[in-house]
Order: C-alpha cells, then structure tokens, then sequence
C-alpha cells in the first residue's frame, strides 16, 4: 500500500474537497469538520464524478410518518441519479451489498514523517515543520 | 509524477472512441427569458411583461418542488459561462456530444409555450422556440435536429406551424407531452396529427406536460416519486387514447415515438387492450384491427430511463415483444435521471440489434442519410 502526500493541512480547509488522479484513478478527497476521507471518484451505477455531488445526511424512517436524519454532510449523493454512499465506508445505501464505492483511508501525518517517507509527493513541495493530509491506495 | 490535482473532476480522462450514437432526447434550455424576444412579435413582449403566461396548469414556471437535483438536471452539467444546465451549446459538445460520438442529437425543448389557456400566446412562444433552436443550436451544429413544438390545445394552430416548417431540414419531428387537457386521442389534436402525417413528420408524445391534470388517474401524489412512475402511467392512457379514438386508423402513415415514459409496459398494456378490445369491439368499430396491432407498425420508443430489471432475459424479452427495430437510444441530457451510453445496454446483444438501438433506427425514422 503505497502513501501520497495530498496538500498542506493550511491548504485544505474543513468543507472542502481536492480532486486528483493517482496512478490513473480518479480520487478525491473531504475535509469534513477536519476529518479527511478519500473516495474513488466514480459511481458504481454509470460512472459519474460521484464527488462532485452534494454531502448530505441520512434520512432513515422506522414507520411512515417518523423520520429520523443523521450522519449530517457524511452521505455523498451522486450528481447523475442521486444514489447515496457513506464518505466514511464507501457503503451504498440503495442497495449496500451489491454496490459500494471504493474508500481510502487519509489522515494527517507530522512534516518531519512525511520528508521520511516512505510517501509519495513529487507534486507539492514539502516542509518539515508543516501537517500534511496523506492518503493510501 | 503520479499524482494530478484537479480544479474539479470535470476534466475526466477522455472516454474511450465508442461508435457513433444517436440521442433521441436532448433538452436545451435557454438562459433568460429574454432569450426568445428576437423571435417575438412586440404585441407578445408587452404581453408577457403585463400579463405573463398562465397555464392550465400551477406553477408551471417553477417546478412545484425541486426534482431529485437543481433544474432538474446533472449537478457537473452546469455551463462554466453560467446559466442553466443545457443552456450552452459549446458545454454541451464538449460534455455530450464530442465525447460520447453523437452523430444525431434530436432537441425536445420543454418549458415552451405549450399548456398555455391564451392559444395566441402559445402559438407565438412555441413559433418563436422553433425559431430559436435554429438560430441557436441547429444552425451552429448539424449534429443537432429540432423538434417542432405546437401550441398543442389550439389543433388548427398547431397545425399551421408544423405546416410551415415542413421540410426545413433543422425539425424532424413534431413534439407533444403526455399530460395534456384531454387525452391525446381526441378530435382537437387530430389536425396536429394529419399536418405531420402530411410532412412525413413522427410525433414525439414527452413524458409531463401542463394540461392542468394530476400526474395520476387518482389524483396528486405526494412524492416526486410517484411522479417519476406516474410518466408511465400518463403515457399508457395517451397511447391508448390514440388507439382507440382511431387516430392510426385514420392516419396509417403517422409515426408516434414515446419518448422517456419506458417501454416495459408496452407489452402488457397492448396484451390488456387487445383481449378488452376482443369483448367491446362493437362500441369502437372504428378501431378495425386488434390495438396490438397499430401499436407495433406506428409507436416507437426512446429508451431513457432504461429499463433494468434484474435478470437482463426480462429485459431482452420485452424488446423481443417491441421489437429491436422500435427502439431509439436516448440520454436524456441534461436532466439527472441522464442515461450513460456505455452502460445502459446489458451484453449480449448481437452487433446488429446493438447498431439499430444506438444508432439506425433513428436515422430510418428521422431521415438522416
Ligand atoms: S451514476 Fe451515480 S447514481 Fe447513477
């Protein structure tokens, strides 16, 4: 499982999300509430960018008329045909055994680790003093 | 280096060459209103600043709530210059047709001038539509084919637009919508009908409309939900309509296509009409031949949104029923319930049926050499 050095924490504010391709697959990445999560950046239904659509919540209902909404900005819904996926798991919510999409982990690892290695990021220079957003695939 | 940051994920890795396709249902849309003054008469102008436009049916303007995603459509399908998704031509070459090899792309306008009560109103919006999908997308890209649109409620009207547009190369269809007034079968559309018999013109029936009825025969549904599956059921009656009333006998040479309303039904509702209509024949002697019948030689079918049922042998047996020859490939861009060409169709159909699904038989309907 190889590392990649994404941005500066600084550059990569909580709301936000990075676009980027490695190795060929479309990838991005959220900060939400300074939590970071990487999700392969195609729907498994017909192969829209599945991140470019809105972060909402789950709405779950036990009965008709109770409506519970939860995991607020942690559900992508996909800009084609609206299938919902968990940003945390990749879990699908229409049908979660037959359809998920792919999930990387990413976190925030220290300067001084990431100039060490073993990580790639020949695209942003890096600083040992900084914090750095890494994801691995 | 093997990693590449992105503004967006809008500059996808280009898609693979794929052969030629033909979309049945595009839908431009126009940035302002103003958009369409050139094409108006001033009398019209003034009218809409004073009056503005009512229709049969409410809220026609904006939709009653918002459908599944802005406008309507695909949240990557906004222009980059701004306005509304569909509104660019350039955008939609570059998102639509250069990458997906759309050789003919047919343009179904909605939001016209159709379902409106001042049928001098209509007229003139939907005259200056026509005008406008030359000017602005026809005209700039021969890729791109218009649909006629009518003030659909005024028959004589609608009629004498098409009949003016008949062989312009830019139209090749006359376009309805399934929700109307009364049910399309009936006398007040009937010069629609013969004016685009007259023109060798097919006429394309669009899921929704603005007839001022509820999306359902047992009133108006809560969900958008039901809206969507109600297209279907709007679509069953118009088409029965047409069968019953005795439009295709009258005009054996029309061509209808049913345009994003499926097609799975299709079977049991003509099995429905055929073994009802073995029982009743007496009351419409005028329909002289089983429903089934008419709607196999004169209905085709564009196939967005695709049926997808679990086993694809469900799939393939519809269409056996339909027919591989009735089928038009349709995106439905840019509305969000879009049909992606490389994944709609399951494998295993042989080259040829593939062919005229993508790609033949809307060149055989629409004329395009
Ligand atoms: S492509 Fe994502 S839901 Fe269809």
């Amino acid at each position: 499982m190889a590392r990649h050095v994404i941005a500066a924490v600084d550059e990569f504010p909580p709301g936000t999300r990075k676009f980027l391709e490695i190795d060929g697959r479309p990838i991005a990445i959220f900060n939400i509430k300074g939590e970071y999560f990487g999700l392969m950046n195609r729907c498994p239904h017909q192969g829209a960018a599945l991140c470019e659509g809105p972060l909402i919540g789950l709405a779950q209902s036990k009965d008709p008329g109770e409506i519970e909404y939860t995991k607020l900005g942690e559900i992508i819904r996909c800009p084609w045909h609206g299938w919902e996926f968990d940003i945390r798991t990749g879990q699908s919510y229409c049908d979660p055994r037959r359809f998920r999409v792919k999930a990387y982990p990413a976190h925030v690892e220290p300067g001084a680790s990431v100039v060490k290695g073993p990580y790639v990021a020949e695209t942003i220079a890096v600083k040992v003093e900084s914090d750095y957003v890494v994801v691995e695939l | 280096m093997n990693i590449q940051f992105r503004e967006s994920s809008e500059a996808a890795s280009p898609l693979a060459v794929k052969a030629a396709i033909a979309d049945c249902d595009i839908h431009p849309a126009r940035a302002t209103r103003a958009e369409l003054y050139p094409y108006l008469a001033k009398r019209w102008q003034h009218h809409l600043e004073v009056y503005g436009v009512h229709a049969y049916q409410g809220m026609m303007e904006g939709p009653p709530y918002p459908k599944a995603q802005p406008n309507a459509s695909r949240r990557d399908a906004y222009p980059p210059e701004g306005g509304p998704q569909g509104s660019s031509l350039s955008f939609m070459q570059k998102q639509l047709l250069d990458p997906n090899n759309v050789q003919l792309g047919v343009l179904n306008p909605l939001n016209t001038g159709q379902g409106i009560r001042n049928h001098e109103l209509s007229a003139a919006l939907c005259s200056a539509i026509n005008d406008w999908q030359i000017d602005k997308w026809t005209s700039k890209d021969k890729r791109l084919k218009a649909s006629i649109v009518v003030g659909n409620e005024d028959g004589l009207s609608a009629a004498a637009e098409i009949r003016e547009r008949a062989g312009d190369k830019n139209f090749v269809q006359v376009l309805l919508l399934s929700r109307n007034v009364e049910p399309l079968g009936q006398r007040r559309y009937w010069p629609i009908y013969q004016a685009a018999e007259e023109a060798g013109l097919p006429v394309g029936v669009h899921a929704f409309g603005f007839g001022g009825n509820p999306i359902t025969p047992s009133g108006w549904p809560s969900y958008y939900i039901e809206e969507m599956v109600g297209h279907s059921q709007c679509q069953q009656s118009a088409l029965a309509s047409l069968v019953l009333e005795g439009v295709f006998e009258r005009f054996p040479k029309l061509k209808m296509v049913m345009i994003e309303a499926g097609f799975g039904w299709a079977p049991s509702l003509a099995w429905r009409l055929d073994k009802v209509w073995q029982r009743l024949r007496s009351e419409v002697p005028h329909v002289k031949r089983p429903p089934s019948e008419y709607i196999r030689e004169q209905v085709w079918w564009t196939t967005q949104p695709m049926e997808d049922p679990e086993r694809r042998e469900d799939l393939f047996d519809v269409i056996k029923w339909i027919g591989w020859d009735r089928l038009l490939f349709a995106t439905d861009y840019p509305h969000w319930d879009y049909d992606e060409p490389s994944r709609v169709l399951p494998a295993g159909v042989n080259d040829d049926d593939r062919e005229a699904f993508y790609l033949g038989n809307a060149k055989k309907l629409y004329g395009i050499a």
